[in-house]
């Protein structure tokens, strides 16, 4: 015997649709030229037409359009798309580890500032204030001019980018979850700590974890784009977006499509998952149908 | 009827530290009650906010740490929290709570939350634990075909019914319910009390009330404990109690619930500070607000004293004479 | 609210503590800070005179106040390239960067939050659309790819305006533009935020309710309670400023400090790199504590409560 509830008498179809019911044609755009960006990354070595270091000296600076060069090819001959397929997975692949390192290390830290209160929240505060006071640009770059640049310490220096978010939504989403939310309500059921953990509180972090993740992997591709066109990100003979730009630049008159094919490719990509992002968070929120 | 919980002297004291540099100032929430609820019966708590009404029903679950006295609950002591011996008495007592969207996991299914309790104590199989799901949704009035909804699709009050079948799914003995319908419309909630004086009667729970809102109370409970400022000011069964108030502050509580048909008349006004139990006054907590009070009431606090069959009361006054002198 | 100023006061203080701490330990593990601050080719009696000022080869503690006093007295070391002291070389390119930040600042707020502000006002007009649009493209479009697009098409196609150096103000143009134009769409877009969510509050619709004309509403009630939150964004963007400059001066090869950094880091001139790296850290603090504090300032519930 209950009140009638507007939403009950809306539909009685089940409330799982399935993911892709309706997908507008944005963000359908979006996963497919993700899923081309991924498979171009998973299998470059078998797409690529060429290797990124083969060098054509006859048939330096063409434009695209040239047989055997799709996308033309740069001042020492060698294939642009061939490049640009190498540079989407090495710029896939640091972006990639860089948000999982960064969401690892910053959701453990808000976790930890939510069990233990006090002295070690602090601690987290502070290094997020530490975080917040150098522009993440500059303090790689010191970083960098310090260490030399390496494929590794890129990886490791990309992953602090961010990880203050992580912290900042684990954090809240612990301590509300366990002052008078639902994670109180189920240790009183009897749950184990880990239960709780596992099976509630990590599973509502979880999708705005994602969405975070999303927000941030389109930044830290730039970010290593931005320090690659420096010339103190990826170096060669190994080759990234950014690197492709920076070498692209001084042939930005006589051959533009050096600089503009990675830049297009950027540019997209980070659109991409942005759309796609926004898109998720929907789907993956149910309190927002 | 057996005693079920037995509580004694029960103390809560919070040390509020104000930020990083503030000095650290003990709050009595809790300033040494006894109580005992017997299998079957409901307790009703009442008191304004800041009598310390929800830190008392926490302590009683063994939730809130006590910083004195002890609570029994059926002759054994209740086990620290977090304990894996507390988690399975959890299986016996449980809660119902004043926001139920909060005590909900807004990502999982009713029915998911309702079979929880069965999950975690791991009682029955699979088909048992599906067929008590459904047992338990009709049994607060919730449609078979809510089961896969989700908490924010459900009104206030079929949430609350949620949050109950989910206290029930293990059978048991005693249920403490914090201003269970506060948060819900006033027409909701007289559909929701009915139902826990139902599920009460037909399961034989124990149930301890808490609530600000007397006409719920006695509505509801056969006894009734008036808190002010975490200590009890008068106790006994709700009609006499009601019907006979002894305590000025429950005087004046009364006295300002309105009867359809009559006017509010003889109504008592407190006058003075709301209670802050960070600013406890000397003696009697209550002097401050009370016509009766005399330099006795200002200077010692009153202990609870028999004030009539199975009724007591802490007041110097209440018999109407010095009771200094009665002594 | 002195309790307030002074924490945050103190907040600030740390913080630059921690970075100049942080410098000091980069420094220590990169190797030995004479032959890194100095560089090679210095004679030996100067070496032994720095190794004696900054306390080398005492205890670590000692290293750290002396290292803490040298900055604080603006000796960073001396740059490798012409053996002048960091500190100069640096304040040096300072005016430079100055004059593309300023107006680029000066562009985003000036453009960036009337256009928000506006299409908040007139939603589903052209504006609002366009506002929309060019937040998506700011935030996708890496300023060194809109710099050289910039280049591709002011200088190169149309030859309008120089590609680059350092010269009257027509060199100025491209680069600063550069620098302000992912930032008006992010700008404009939060501004349209901030301000449609404070047109949906109540006591909007009671003012309007009131009868105070829909022009006052606005001035009066709606722009202040918004400009708290446009505020915190316009402080976290001095930092994007700074680190935009890195990127615009090297593409533009304009002599200022961003420009400075990248070919010192390339050089590893280490002295100049901890310099700059220590400036810009006390102007992001200052720049936090000037939002701090406007912020305390602006919104009247954050004077009385010392909550952090």
């Amino acid at each position: 015997m209950t009140l009638a509830n507007p939403s009950d008498t809306a539909t009685s179809a089940p409330l799982r649709r399935p993911l892709f019911a309706r997908v507008p044609p944005a963000v359908a755009f979006g996963l497919f030229w993700l899923a081309l960006v991924i498979t171009c990354a998973a299998f470059a070595d078998l797409i690529r037409p060429y290797d990124i270091t083969r060098m054509d000296l006859g048939a330096r600076l063409s434009p695209p359009g040239t047989p055997g060069h799709w996308l033309g090819t740069d001042e020492l001959g060698r294939d642009v798309l061939s490049r640009l397929i190498q540079s989407v997975r090495v710029s896939l692949v640091i972006a990639f580890g860089a948000t999982i390192l960064s969401a690892v290390f910053g959701t453990t830290l808000g976790f930890l500032a939510a069990q233990f209160r006090g002295v070690v929240e602090h601690l987290v505060v502070m290094l997020a204030d530490f975080q917040a006071a150098l522009p993440f640009l500059i303090m790689s770059l010191a970083v960098l001019a310090f260490f030399g640049s390496s494929m590794l310490l890129l990886v490791c220096l990309m992953g602090f980018y961010g990880w203050e978010r992580y912290a900042r939504i684990a954090r809240g989403l612990a301590i509300s979850a366990g002052a008078q939310g639902y994670a109180a309500a189920v240790v009183q059921l009897g749950a184990t700590p880990r239960r709780v953990y596992l099976h509630h509180i990590l599973p509502n972090v979880a999708s705005t974890l994602i969405v975070s993740m999303t927000l941030t992997f389109p930044e830290i591709i730039l970010m290593e784009s931005g320090l690659s066109f420096l010339g103190l990100g990826v170096q060669p003979p190994e080759t990234s977006l950014g690197n492709m730009v920076g070498f692209g630049r001084e042939y930005l008159t006589t051959a533009p499509w050096v600089m503009l094919a990675p830049a297009v490719v950027i540019m997209l990509t980070t659109l991409s998952i942005s759309l796609v992002g926004d898109w998720l968070r929907d789907k993956l929120d149910p309190t927002i149908r | 009827m057996t005693d079920l919980l037995v509580a004694e002297g029960l103390v809560r004291i919070y040390s509020a530290r104000r930020g990083l540099l503030g000095k650290a100032a003990p709050v009595r929430a809790v300033d040494g009650i006894s109580l005992c609820v017997r299998r079957g019966e409901t307790l009703g708590i009442v008191g304004e906010s800041g009598s310390g009404k929800s830190t008392l029903g926490r302590m009683l679950l063994g939730v809130d740490p006590l910083q004195g006295g002890e609570v029994r609950y059926a002759g054994t002591p209740m086990p620290p929290a977090g304990t894996a011996e507390w988690r399975r008495l959890r299986a016996r007592m449980q809660m119902v709570y004043q926001d139920p969207l909060s005590a909900l996991d807004r990502r999982l299914t009713i029915a998911a939350q309702i079979r929880e309790p069965l999950d975690i104590h791991k009682i029955g199989d699979a088909a048992f634990r599906a067929a008590r799901v459904d047992e338990l949704m009709r049994a607060v009035g919730l449609r078979p075909d809510q089961a896969g909804r989700y908490p924010h699709e459900l009104s206030g009050g079929q949430r609350q019914r949620v949050v109950i079948a989910r206290a029930l799914a293990t059978g048991p003995d005693l249920l403490v319910c914090d201003e269970p319908v506060s948060a819900l419309d006033v027409s909701i909630q007289a559909q929701v009390v009915n139902l826990l004086r139902n599920l009460q009667a037909s399961a034989g729970l124990a149930m301890v009330f808490i609530s600000h809102d007397l006409k719920v109370v006695r509505n509801l409970c056969d006894r009734v404990a008036v808190m002010y400022l975490g200590r009890v000011v008068e106790e006994g069964p709700a009609e006499d109690l009601f019907a006979d108030p002894r305590h000025p502050y429950t005087r004046a509580l009364i006295s300002s619930v309105p009867e359809p048909g009559r006017p509010l008349d003889g109504r008592v006004i407190l006058q003075g500070e709301p209670p802050n139990p960070a600013k406890r006054p000397p003696g009697c907590a209550f002097h401050p607000r009370c016509a009766l009070a005399t330099d006795i009431c200002r200077g010692s606090v009153p202990q609870l004293r028999k004030a009539g069959p199975g009724r007591a009361a802490a007041c110097h006054h209440f018999d109407g004479a010095d009771a200094a002198r009665a002594a | 609210m002195i309790r307030f100023v002074s924490i945050r006061l103190l907040r600030a203080a740390i913080t630059v503590l921690a970075v100049m701490t942080f410098a000091f330990v980069v420094l220590r593990l990169s190797g030995d800070p004479a032959a890194v601050l100095l560089g090679p080719d210095v004679p030996k009696d100067v070496v032994d005179a720095f190794r004696a000022e900054w306390h080398l080869g005492e205890p670590i503690w000692r290293q750290y106040m002396a290292y803490i006093g040298a900055i604080l007295t603006g000796d960073f070391g001396l740059s490798m390239r012409d053996k002048s002291p960091a500190l100069e070389l640096v304040l040096e390119r300072v005016p430079a960067t100055l004059m593309l930040t300023i107006p680029a600042l000066l562009l985003k707020i000036g453009l960036g939050i009337p256009a928000g502000i506006y299409a908040a006002l007139h939603r589903d007009s052209v504006v609002d659309r366009g506002v929309i649009l060019m937040a998506i493209l700011g935030f996708t479009i890496p300023s060194f790819v809109m710099g050289l697009v910039l280049v591709l098409i002011f200088a190169v196609t149309w030859n309008l305006l120089p590609s680059g150096g350092f010269g009257g103000w027509q060199h100025a143009i491209l680069p600063a533009l550069t620098m302000s134009i992912g930032g008006i769409g992010v700008l404009a877009r939060f501004s349209r935020s901030a301000m449609i969510e404070v047109m949906g509050q109540p006591y909007i619709r009671t003012a309007s309710a009131k009868g105070v004309k829909w022009h006052d509403v606005v001035r009066g009630h709606a722009l202040p309670n918004a400009a708290v939150p446009i505020v915190t964004i316009v402080g976290f963007m001095v930092g994007a400023l700074i680190a935009g400059a890195v990127v615009v001066e090297t593409i533009f090869s304009w002599p200022g400090i961003g420009r400075l950094l990248i070919v010192s880091v390339s050089n590893r001139d280490l002295a100049v790199v901890q310099c700059i790296l220590l400036l810009i850290a006390a102007v992001m603090v200052v720049s936090n504590l000037t939002v701090d504090l406007l912020y305390g300032w602006l919104d009247p519930r954050l004077r009385n409560s010392a909550a952090h």
